[in-house]
């Protein structure tokens, strides 16, 4: 088993996402993350869907997600095909840093960013893979995280040419 | 151009007859009832068949599609005659229908809200269709029902559920109709890669012993002809799945029989000997390969099939040759050169002969004084010279049909494969009868499945539809019977059944029927039932502890047949 990213470009139509999410749940397939958008196209809906598998497993989810009516689009990548992030977002009590420089230490060294600061909390935000927002969660841990979320993985493709909006392109043409 | 404005209601009826929709099948309700209205003024150009029950539309409208080939129509309300739907439309997706199903919908307003008889039928249907899509706006019909129509027939058929809401049915708007032959991100069929097909060609080239698996897809993709070009040219015998029945007629020397579980003997151990091994539009169901371990591992296999999802998702396959059979058939039968294998092909009589010894002649012959399953089936067939059109239920009278009914045309055997849908005999005889007016519709039923859609008897008598129904009855639910006795124990829980009289349920609505129980009647009734085109009920009264041979256990391998007990 391993991690895979599978991109789905859809059209813009009501309850994709349930299609989508029942061909994970026939095969009793965990998504492990999954962040929806408008993608650069404009009436083409993206999906970035994580989820270990064998690559004989993903490669017929990727045809059974394909062969949906609506559904432009689908691919499946492994980590090194792909640059990905994911964002995360911590609340941390204001008096920690006043206690205590190693939390200011730990924000410098994780570069981590701050994007609010009130009386009682402050929003911290750090962008990078899952180990990276996960040991930052460790480290601020001691000193009272009172809340803490992550993004679903988005993901960029390393391959030079941009094989949806070709599609799309070549299908406009059969339609003359 | 000035645009007429109409109610939704009316441009539904208009888009169907643009789709060349002549017959449909449903029930009316309320929230489908502005449709119903409509309707009536277009009684001339659309036929509409009251059923008895929404499951019998959609099996109906099944039976239709697939004797026809056309795209089978129901229209039924929302709530539970959605949800009775729901059966026919799983039957159909499974077994690639193309059907179209228009569910009334509360109005948009009120969706959402539990409103009375709202059911979510997007989320129902979605995981069981080829594509759903709900109409909110009176604006949509048109597009909407253009591409119902091209999505449930384009490629590899299926079912479409439109979900529409009432409001969207009274709502007048400007009406303008445009056929769909295009969607961006739906292909239909695949390109066919050329490479493939010279790749396949080489491997039937060099094939000394090549077997051909024939599925639906020869017959969805109007592929019969090129089917006995490619076989007769390369000169390799075929084995056919449960929905690949009558793609190829019976007696052709190369048609070596039925595949699976209770298919014939010579196709299921030739599988696992021959050294090519060619599926043509079938899946690799696990009823035909029962166990994948033991299943075609000696051998090249290459798989012609429409859609791509199907390639490797069972079986891996040496070549796959994407694209339409007629096209891809067509094409292979030009690369490769025409061959001898008369030698491979008398390998099969050997099986044959241990077939008839063991099984199909006590079957066709039996020395009991009982009529069997097998016997009945045959010579109803042979009656209707084997030019009927075979419909079937679900059970030991589906796998008895299937092995002994003949065949001499295409799309003579319409049964529930897939899903193995108890009730569907019925109902989908009737929308094969009307389907195919001109042609003997035998529906073979066991006492069991018959009476879980017993009440389209009535659809029958309301619309003089000549079904020639044939109950195999043995008072049992005869396949889950047989697997007791074999599997466990014969310990019989809940399998034996008290029945009602069929005969009298058939005069009840007007159905000729006879009753049989000894061999000596059985000519005459079989006579009878054929002498004219009426709807006719025969119960035949069968051994009571018949059982379908040869088979394949469970998990067993395809090679592992049981002769009998």
């Amino acid at each position: 088993m391993e991690l895979y990213t599978i991109i789905i470009f859809s059209e813009n139509q009501p309850g994709l996402l349930s299609q989508i999410s029942s061909i994970f749940t026939r095969r009793q397939m965990n998504i492990e993350s999954l962040t929806v958008s408008a993608s650069s196209i404009e009436g083409i809906h993206k999906f970035t869907v994580t989820t270990y598998a064998t690559s004989n497993t993903i490669e017929k989810v990727v045809k059974q997600i394909e062969k949906r009516v609506d559904v432009v689009k689908a691919f499946s990548y492994t980590d090194d095909d792909i640059i990905y992030q994911e964002v995360a977002l911590y609340k941390v009590a204001t008096d920690a840093f006043l206690d205590d420089a190693e939390v200011e230490h730990l924000v410098r060294r994780y570069n981590a960013q701050l994007l609010e600061i009130t009386r009682q909390y402050v929003v911290l935000q750090l962008t990078g893979h899952t180990d990276e927002t996960q040991q930052f969660f460790e480290a601020l841990k001691p000193f009272g995280v009172m809340q803490f979320v992550r993004s679903g993985r988005v993901a960029i493709t390393k391959s030079s040419s941009e094989i949806l909006s070709k599609f799309l392109q070549e299908r406009m043409k059969q339609q003359g | 151009m000035s645009k007429e404005l109409i109610s939704g209601a009316e441009a539904l009826m208009r888009s169907l007859i643009h789709e060349g929709v002549d017959t449909m099948f449903g029930y009316p309700g309320g929230a489908i009832m502005p449709v119903y209205d409509a309707l009536h003024d277009h009684q001339d150009s659309v036929r509409h068949i009251l059923v008895r029950h929404e499951q019998g539309a959609t099996h109906a409208a099944q039976g239709y599609a697939r004797v026809s080939g056309k795209t089978g129509v129901c229209l039924v309300t929302s709530g539970p005659a959605a949800t009775n739907a729901i059966t026919g439309i799983a039957d159909a997706m499974i077994d690639s229908t193309p059907m179209v199903v228009i569910i009334g919908q509360v109005g948009a307003a009120l969706l959402g809200t539990d409103a009375f008889q709202e059911t979510d039928v997007m989320g129902i249907t979605q995981p069981i269709t080829k594509w759903s899509y709900q109409i909110r706006n009176a604006e949509d019909i048109p597009w909407a029902i253009a591409k119902a129509f091209y999505i449930a027939r384009e490629g590899r058929p299926g079912p479409v559920v439109i979900d529409f809401a009432k409001n969207a049915q009274i709502a007048k708007f400007e009406y303008e109709y445009k056929k769909c032959n295009f969607i961006r991100s739906f292909i239909p069929v695949p390109d066919t890669d050329l490479q493939s097909i010279e790749d396949a060609a080489k491997l039937i080239n060099n094939a000394k012993s090549p077997f051909a698996l024939v599925g639906q897809g020869v017959i969805l993709g109007h592929a019969e002809k090129e089917l006995l070009a490619f076989l007769e040219k390369g000169n390799i015998p075929a084995g056919w799945t449960l929905l690949g029945g009558s793609a190829m007629p019976t007696d052709h020397p190369l048609n070596k029989g039925m595949l699976g579980m209770h298919g014939n003997l010579g196709p299921n151990i030739k599988t696992n000997e021959c050294d090519v091994l060619i599926a043509i539009g079938m899946r690799f169901d696990d009823r035909v390969t029962s166990d994948l371990n033991t299943y075609a591992k000696q051998c090249k296999i290459i798989h012609f099939d429409i859609d791509p999802s199907e390639i490797n998702k069972n079986v891996k396959v040496d070549v796959s040759v994407l694209g339409n059979a007629r096209q891809t058939l067509a094409l292979v039968t030009k690369h490769i050169k025409e061959a001898d294998h008369s030698d491979w092909i008398a390998t099969f009589n050997e099986c044959e002969e241990k077939e008839m010894q063991l099984v199909i002649d006590s079957e066709l012959n039996p020395k009991g004084k009982d009529i069997t399953m097998g016997e009945a089936i045959r010579k109803i067939s042979e009656a209707t010279d084997n030019k009927a059109v075979l419909v079937t239920d679900v059970g030991q009278n589906q796998m008895m049909a299937a092995r002994y009914f003949r065949f001499t045309q295409s799309r003579s055997m319409i049964t529930s494969g897939g899903l193995g849908t108890m009730g569907f005999g019925l109902p989908a005889a009737i929308g094969a009868k009307i389907g195919a007016p001109e042609r003997t519709v035998c529906m073979f039923s066991g006492d069991g499945g018959m009476q879980m859609t017993l009440q389209e008897l009535g659809t029958i008598m309301q619309e003089k539809t000549g079904v020639k129904m044939i109950i195999l009855n043995n008072n049992f639910l005869g396949m889950v019977r047989q697997w007791q006795e074999l599997f466990f124990n014969e310990r019989y829980s809940e399998t034996n059944m008290i029945n009602p009289d069929f005969i009298l349920i058939a005069k009840a609505y007007g159905i000729k029927g006879r009753s049989v129980s000894s061999r000596e009647e059985l000519d005459e009734a079989i006579a009878e039932m054929l002498s004219d085109d009426e709807a006719y009920l025969l119960e035949i009264k069968v051994e009571k502890k018949g059982m379908v041979y040869p088979m394949v256990p469970t998990g067993a391998s395809i090679s592992d047949m049981i002769m009998g007990s």
